[in-house]
């Protein structure tokens, strides 16, 4: 294909993809080191109150945004170098906080409790979605023919459903006195208030984030299964292997490639945990880095959303995916040098 | 069973084992979806009652006055019977005969809108009528036996105007999946089809950008976004438009953070089709565009179809764009139901948030049922063949 045609099938999707998410990425850039702020003047007022013989008067310096002939208030935009970061990263508290070696105070701000979050979920689920899913892999394997499309069916609700609803439908268990709290509290025999703390919120938000990705694993490991060598099986049982040996040796290097491409799909994914902040309504207990900028991006009461804040905390949660991306980057890389395409 | 060699056969303990793992598995999948589907139907002192089977059988709503008779539920199970029937055979037929040739596609569409239509007339209209007549001959077998109210489901529809966001989600995923598909079905065909050096790096550039966060994406628009119309002002004049809650607007930037994975889906998708179809039509004096319109896009339609699915999904199902870059009067309808739950006023409301959170998820249980297949097929077609 010459480069022209090629240019003109791949040219409008590069295009969009440079407007739309390289050029943001760049404005993110840029913008976190500045800070936009409306221009506020001082102005001192006389207030004056009707007395007997004189009033009383009374002035007061306010500060008030100044206002352009629109009526629109007027703001700046200045070079501010660091400070979005720092006001986000807090290396003062912080720095305090790891001398004093108090785990909880580091917690105050909200960036460490967020990456504390983020880290610990992405890293817990991983093992888990794996788990689940080549387990119910090989169990739909294992079951009869006619009661597999009905079991994916089932399967791929949990999958396809929209996560903040999904992740609603397990609130609505629990919340207040849920049927599966009150089932909680009449086995556990105490008072239970899943809501009340951040423990038992990050459970439910584990159990969610398993149940949603568990079957997008357990349908690749399906179709891996399905390709396996059955030779090679038979010379492992030839070979005397038992069933937990012929799984360990010969079924899960077969799907170790598979594994890695759920491995990295499911760390892209669970870096960005988000919408169960949404659907648990958590953001007083547990938050993560993209509810972080979220909540930066949100107008606050006086209708200011924080760029400026919000770039820096984008920024510094992009610093993760970079190091998320780089080993794959270089594998890639590696095969293509090695002339497999 | 006899066939299996006698080592490859299964103890009845790990048979058990696996079916009753399968058994847990497919309770937990469905339950969560199936239990907010029966809490949307009851009132708010049912639908929160520490007791399942309460829930299930709504005394309190059946005392208000509304409940299923027995009859009802024979009726209704009729109807429904008759209705998967009537889809599953008279519809494609009557499709096939009524649509002109080479438009399957917009038959469907119009029969399926007709079908859906009068499924629903005839389900909330047609039947209450003649079951109310019929409750009010047939004495005790009348009687309410499960309560169930749609009353939910009226104020969160007509009173809270719902079917607005309905529309707006339409109009986005609308313009998404069509947008997605057009521009990335061009740009998979050329990667597939060319093994250069920058076909690689624009793959390997995609792959990071389907990484990134979309927050941080929504950082960089919202502030252009918002103070478009002076940013724009220079080059378009007067009329520069606000693109801060233009549905066109989100509908261009939900494309773009689709495009990476929308590509590599296509791509791997055309490179099942051999090469040498391409090169027959070449030979035959078309040229690349014409060989890819005539010869190549009739055989895509299964990839085409299970992409639009997942550019489908992301748009539906999105909460954080559309929360950010819409404002309140345009607002989709995965964001809007966010307004229930932040009240959080009464425990209607919290019914309401159910029942538009099941409205929500309808579609979506109708896509798997009809798309199953495609949607498997999409899933594998990227992990396989890597």
């Amino acid at each position: 294909m010459k480069f022209k045609t090629f240019a003109a099938f791949v040219g409008p999707s590069v295009f969009l993809m440079l407007l739309f998410i390289a050029a943001p990425l760049v404005t993110v850039f840029v913008g976190a080191f500045q800070l936009t702020q409306p221009v506020v003047e001082m102005v001192e007022e006389e207030t004056c109150t009707p007395g007997f013989v004189t009033q009383t008067c009374t002035t007061t310096t306010v500060t008030r945004p100044v206002l352009d002939e629109f009526g629109e208030v007027v703001t700046t935009t200045e070079w501010v170098g660091w400070t979005n970061f720092t006001r986000v990263l807090d290396p003062e508290a912080a720095g305090a906080a790891i001398r004093a070696m108090d785990w909880g105070q580091l917690m105050q701000v909200d960036f460490y409790a967020a990456l504390r979050f983020t880290l610990m979920f992405t890293l817990v689920t991983l093992p888990l979605v794996l788990g689940t899913g080549l387990a119910i892999a090989l169990a739909v394997n294992n079951a009869a023919r006619s009661i597999r499309g009905p079991v994916i069916f089932i399967s791929l609700l949990p999958f396809i459903v929209t996560p903040v609803i999904g992740a609603l439908s397990i609130r609505w268990l629990f919340i207040g006195d849920g049927i599966l709290t009150s089932a909680l509290e009449v086995w556990l025999d105490r008072d239970i208030a899943m809501f009340a703390q951040a423990w038992t919120i990050e459970l439910m938000m584990l159990f969610y984030r398993v149940w949603h990705v568990a079957p997008f694993a357990f349908v690749i490991f399906y179709a891996g299964l399905q390709t396996v060598n059955q030779d090679t099986l038979e010379s492992a049982i030839i070979d005397g292997a038992s069933r937990w040996e012929r799984l360990r040796y010969v079924i899960i290097p077969h799907l170790m490639p598979l594994i890695i491409f759920i491995a990295l799909i499911h760390l892209m994914d669970t870096y960005r945990v988000f919408e169960e902040i949404v659907g648990f309504t958590s953001q007083a207990h547990v938050i993560s880095l993209q509810w972080l900028t979220y909540d930066f991006l949100q107008p606050d009461d006086a209708g200011n959303r924080a760029f400026g804040r919000a770039s820096a905390s984008a920024m510094l949660t992009m610093v993760g995916i970079v190091f998320l991306l780089i080993p794959l980057l270089r594998r890639t890389w590696r095969d293509h040098k090695g002339g497999s395409h | 069973m006899s066939d299996t060699p006698r080592a490859m056969r299964q103890s009845l303990s790990l048979r058990l084992g696996s079916a009753g793992f399968l058994a847990l598995w497919c309770l937990l999948a469905a339950f969560p979806i199936f239990w907010i589907g029966v809490m949307s139907f009851k009132s708010p002192v049912d639908a929160f009652d520490a007791n399942p089977l309460n829930v299930i059988f709504g005394p309190v709503t059946r005392d208000g006055g509304d409940g299923l008779s027995i009859i009802d539920i024979v009726l209704g199970l009729v109807y429904l019977f008759f209705a998967v029937k009537l889809a599953l055979g008279w519809l494609p037929k009557m499709v096939a005969q009524h649509s002109p040739g080479g438009q399957v596609w917009a038959g469907w569409i119009i029969g399926a809108l007709a079908y859906a239509i009068s499924f629903v007339v005839g389900l909330f209209v047609i039947l209450p009528l003649i079951l109310n007549g019929l409750n009010a001959i047939l004495g005790p077998l009348g009687n309410p036996l499960i309560g169930l109210t749609t009353i939910h489901y009226w104020s969160v529809w007509v009173d809270n105007a719902f079917y607005e966001n309905f529309i707006n989600s339409l109009i986005v995923t609308v313009g998404v999946v069509t947008v997605s598909l057009t521009v990335g079905t061009l740009a998979g065909y050329g990667l597939a089809r060319s093994g250069s050096n920058l076909a690689f790096w624009i793959l390997i550039i995609a792959l990071i950008f389907r990484a990134l966060p979309h927050s941080v994406l929504v950082a960089g628009y919202l502030p252009v976004f918002v103070n478009s119309a002076e940013i724009l002002r220079p080059i378009l004049g007067e009329n520069a438009p606000t693109l801060y809650g233009q549905p066109l607007a989100v509908i261009a930037v939900l494309v773009s953070i689709n495009q990476p994975f929308t590509i590599w889906m296509l791509r791997s998708f055309f490179q099942n089709i051999p090469n040498e179809l391409d090169e027959a039509a070449r030979v035959d004096g078309c040229t690349h565009f014409q060989a890819f319109r005539w010869v190549i896009m009739p055989v895509m339609w299964p990839g085409v179809i299970t992409t639009g699915l997942f550019s489908f999904l992301l748009a539906y199902n999105d909460f954080l764009v559309t929360s950010l870059l819409l404002d309140q009067s345009n607002q989709t309808m995965v964001p809007a139901i966010a307004g229930y739950f932040n009240r959080e006023t009464t425990t209607t409301d919290q019914v309401e948030a159910v029942a538009a959170a099941v409205s929500i998820t309808a579609p979506l249980f109708l896509l798997v049922m009809i798309f199953q297949r495609q949607i498997v097929s999409g899933l594998t077609a990227g992990a396989v063949k890597g």
